[in-house]
């Protein structure tokens, strides 16, 4: 008898103790056995691969390719393409040193376009405005969560011409919570920091801030398209690297999760930056509201001076940027007819 | 034996000049030799100066051309040493990180000793230090910046106590800079070396089902021991001083660098592997200690910019060669 479907030896060790231990058929037998050498049974046994992980991973593949596809005629636009078209920096082994992968913003980019094109109908106004090279992106932030910053993100890779990257800096708290601190990474999103806002704009890329941070985005809804307070940072970031600022003012927002109160002790207790309580969330409607959006790009502000000046002088260029930005939200609100038209 | 310890240490100035000039010729004293990284460094070093071994470890496979003192450095032999010869350098290697070792022998040995040393180098006007530190001083947090500066603080005792006396030891070496300006200091912080030495990352790489966190695949570099130990030498030139960051090749997310290495993450939600590990760390089935888990979640990279323009460093070994050597037996040349 030979080892015939293995290794087509005569009195193969491993055939003879195969026999010897366990008697299992020579179909099971594998030629690694030998080298293996076990004398114990099942030593050499493994899973099962039937459903193992690259399976798993290439049918969420195939669905993620429909999703894209979907997406791409919906949006009437080569998802693909428009990734590629983007320009990064990746490292000496070909990933991007803040952990971009356009394997899953591909999907994000998908998911969001449908969203910016179908869902808020999104209007953008002026994206030509947007410099080449570094800029810093800043806008007014509202609607409880951030939507506002995907459909910005959504206007610089769909609607601009060549498509911009948007990054923008993330909560530091983001990168404690699981799933998320994985996701944000790979699309591009980077824990707010000076220093990597800095290595960013060195690397001219282009970085969505928004000054007015939490506060701004859980107005409460007597406090609509009203600027909340800005930080001064941005300012200084933007005359130590050299950066142009444009002002973006987003309409629609403020309609999409109306909240009626802030529960201040609940926000306290969850140790989150605030408890809004939304009316919708009664009626079981979790879904944001379909309100129209509409992003202005205003002209760019190109700032000169010294970043380590004192709080007044750095005040007076962010109230100018302020007061742009109000005045853009001001006038897009009297043009427009209705919140969901 | 070697005569008296307690004899008067001042020299005379002429002879301090004579000493200088002879730097050139002078020996590097490698401490911590007979470990993986320090065999290594030895073996490169030795090719073109002459190279003074202490450890308490015999040095199996020793090159002729290299003297072996097999004494522990808090002993009072360890000053004969520097009395006896002109040696030109001092490259601190000898750090333990054996989390196995109790807090106290491991403060003894990290800062008693190398205070000791510091003093014998004040003592006989030694003009070079290197300390081998490593960028987990930094400690992997939440609100790392992606690329951590030499001027970023060093957090790394704050979540893990067992940190400290790495942390004090970096800070001894800082302290060396002022209190001996005569003396070029050179502190480097490489990120995870991997190679055949056996520290926590190496061994990590090594397991075929590594542990990963649900949800966290954090951005990670690695550098090869080789590139480290050129590191080294670069930063034996004289003149060179200061703080230096190393990074390897580029940076990867810890999924890829895991696959890469052959093994297939076992991904356990993060309170589960703290449990896991802490009870099998007690059973000593394990030997990592359950708050080295941050690294598997959070960043820790350094920024190498200092590294390049003032050292002249330069990665040579790929990541893919680093993943390879992991499981080598030895280097053939």
């Amino acid at each position: 008898m030979t080892c015939q479907p293995l290794c087509g030896k005569w009195a193969c060790p491993c055939l003879v103790s195969r026999f010897l231990i366990d008697g299992s058929s020579l179909l099971l037998h594998d030629g690694g056995m030998s080298q293996r050498g076990s004398i114990v049974p099942f030593a050499g046994w493994r899973r099962p691969r039937l459903l193992g992980d690259s399976h798993w991973r290439a049918a969420l593949r195939s669905v993620g390719d429909r999703v894209v596809r979907i997406a791409e005629e919906v949006v009437g636009q080569d998802i693909d393409a428009r990734i590629a078209g983007i320009r990064t920096h990746p490292n000496e082994v070909g990933h991007d040193p803040f952990g971009f992968d356009p394997e899953t913003s591909r999907y994000a980019l998908a998911m969001a376009g449908l969203l910016h094109r179908r869902y808020f109908r999104t209007q953008v106004f002026g994206i030509e405005r947007i410099p080449e090279g570094r800029v810093l992106i800043v806008a007014n932030h509202s609607g409880q969560l951030p939507i506002d910053a995907v459909l910005i993100a959504c206007a610089l890779m769909l609607d601009a011409n060549p498509p911009r990257f948007p990054r923008s800096m993330v909560e530091t708290w983001t990168a404690e919570l699981p799933f998320i601190s994985t996701l944000y990474p790979r699309l591009g999103q980077v824990v707010g920091s000076p220093e990597n806002a800095r290595r960013l704009l060195r690397q001219e890329e282009s970085l969505i801030v928004f000054p007015e941070g939490a506060k701004g985005i859980s107005k409460t809804f007597d406090q609509r398209y009203q600027l909340t307070d800005f930080g001064l940072g941005f300012v200084r970031l933007a005359l130590e690297t050299n950066t142009p600022i444009v002002p973006v003012a987003v309409i629609g927002g403020e309609e999409q999760y109306p909240s009626i109160a802030d529960f201040k002790p609940l926000a306290k207790l969850l140790r989150m930056p605030a408890f809004p309580v939304m009316p919708q969330l009664f009626f079981g409607m979790i879904a944001p509201l379909p309100t129209k959006y509409r992003l202005y790009f205003g002209e760019p502000f190109r700032f000169a001076g010294d970043p380590d000046d004192e709080d007044s002088a750095v005040e007076e260029k962010v109230w100018l940027v302020k007061s742009t930005i109000q005045s853009m939200v001001n006038r897009g609100l009297r043009e427009r007819k209705g919140v969901f038209i | 034996m070697f005569g008296d310890a307690s004899q008067p240490s001042a020299k005379p100035s002429r002879e301090s000049s004579v000493r200088l000039k002879a730097a050139a010729e002078g020996a590097v004293l490698v401490t911590g030799i007979c470990g993986r990284l320090g065999k290594l460094l030895a073996r490169e070093l030795h090719r073109s100066d002459t190279v003074v071994g202490v450890d308490r470890r015999p040095f199996i496979g020793r090159p002729k051309d290299i003297t072996h003192h097999e004494v522990d450095m808090r002993r009072k032999k360890m000053k004969d040493i520097f009395r006896g010869r002109n040696i030109r350098a001092v490259v601190h290697v000898g750090v333990l990180h054996n989390p196995r070792r109790s807090d106290r022998e491991r403060h003894s040995w990290n800062i008693v000793a190398f205070q000791k040393l510091l003093e014998y180098m004040a003592q006989y006007e030694v003009p070079k230090l290197v300390v081998l530190s490593g960028a987990n001083v930094y400690g992997p947090q939440a609100n790392n910046p992606q690329f951590l500066t030499e001027d970023a603080p060093l957090l790394g005792a704050q979540h893990f106590g067992g940190m400290r006396d790495l942390v004090e030891l970096d800070m001894l070496a800082q302290s060396f800079f002022w209190k001996h300006p005569t003396t070029d200091t050179v502190i480097l912080r490489p990120c995870h070396i991997v190679g055949r030495v056996r520290n926590a990352a190496s061994n990590y790489l090594r397991l075929d089902r590594p542990v990963m966190i649900m949800g966290f695949d954090p951005m990670m570099q690695i550098v090869h021991e080789k590139d480290v130990t050129r590191a080294i030498q670069l930063a034996l030139r004289p003149g060179v001083r200061g703080i230096f960051n190393i990074r390897g090749p580029g940076e990867m997310p810890l999924s890829h660098l895991v696959r890469k290495a052959g093994g297939r993450p076992r991904v356990l939600p993060s309170p589960l592997a703290r449990l896991a590990l802490d009870q099998l760390w007690r059973l000593r089935l394990s030997n990592f200690p359950s708050q080295e888990l941050d690294h598997l979640r959070y960043v820790c990279m350094v920024d190498d910019t200092r590294a390049r323009e003032e050292l002249g460093y330069e990665p040579i070994h790929s990541i893919d060669r680093a993943l390879r050597d992991l499981r080598r037996v030895r280097y053939l040349r």
